[in-house]
């Protein structure tokens, strides 16, 4: 890793770490060095500063619900909005916890998308009639339930 | 038990508005914040709205316990005891709600 004032340039060591530890992060820092071929001392060193730098936000378990006996639904939000309150509209969802993903998109007008997740459909229902649709702003909503996942990646791929 | 015309009659905050859906989640952009806007959106809104609330007693609810007005409330769930559907349940809706207004209002006059 290169630091010229505010700019961070990753080398191919970085990317290489990164991605080792989107696969596993308890791989520990001898077991990363033996994969690279590389001194445990260089991997904590890398870890260390992209850890600093927030270019390595945190480590977390992936955990799969299901197996866990736990049911949820989860469903894709679609909110038309009036473009002047789309930005407050994204933010204000982000504060919920049953949102787990915000972003806008453009195709033919601005709209704010959600991932929601949901104990049941009732419970999702009122989650949107009574928290999302009152928000000032909102045109309509279009929500679509997944019932099947073909994939699922919670690493980010280097392109 | 007694209802208060003016109570029913007010318009509710946002919050405790109407808002019409056609299914789980697919909000219409329709709301009402009154029994006077409701009965307009009677009229407008897609008919799927209105028998999608109805058979999960979302009128009933909506009217009994936000605008406090039971009777009506009673005589929406005797339509969804009817099993109307179509635009025999938007004319029938409409009709009790219409009606409904008329004796509130009237009510709401003779008491002034």
């Amino acid at each position: 890793m290169k630091i010229k004032g505010q700019t961070v340039t990753l080398d191919d060591l970085d990317l290489q770490i990164m991605q080792l530890l989107q696969k596993n992060a308890r791989w520990t820092y001898t077991e990363i060095g033996n994969k690279l071929d590389v001194a445990h001392s260089t991997v904590y060193d890398r870890i260390q500063r992209m850890e600093e730098r927030g270019i390595i936000k945190k480590y977390k378990a992936v955990i799969d619900l299901e197996k866990a006996g736990m049911q949820q639904i989860m469903a894709l939000i679609t909110i038309h909005t009036d473009p002047k309150e789309s930005e407050r509209i994204a933010n204000r969802l982000a504060e919920f916890i049953e949102v787990l993903e915000v972003s806008s998109s453009f195709s033919e007008e601005l709209v704010v998308n959600a991932k929601v997740v949901a104990q049941d459909q009732t419970k999702l229902h009122s989650f949107i009639a009574q928290s999302i649709a009152p928000l000032p702003g909102v045109l309509r909503i279009r929500t679509s339930i997944i019932t099947k996942k073909y994939k699922e990646e919670t690493s980010q791929p280097f392109l | 038990m007694t209802v208060s015309p003016s109570r029913v009659l007010r318009s509710v905050l946002r919050e405790e508005a109407f808002y019409f859906f056609t299914s789980i989640g697919n909000y219409t952009g329709q709301s009402a914040a009154s029994l006077d806007e409701f009965l307009q959106k009677i009229k407008e809104v897609n008919i799927k709205s209105l028998e999608f609330h109805l058979y999960r007693e979302d009128f009933e609810k909506w009217i009994a316990q936000t605008l406090g007005d039971a009777k009506l409330a009673e005589d929406i769930k005797g339509l969804r005891n009817m099993k109307v559907v179509g635009n025999a349940l938007r004319d029938r809706l409409y009709f009790l709600v219409s009606r409904r207004l008329k004796d509130l209002k009237g009510s709401l006059q003779t008491s002034k």
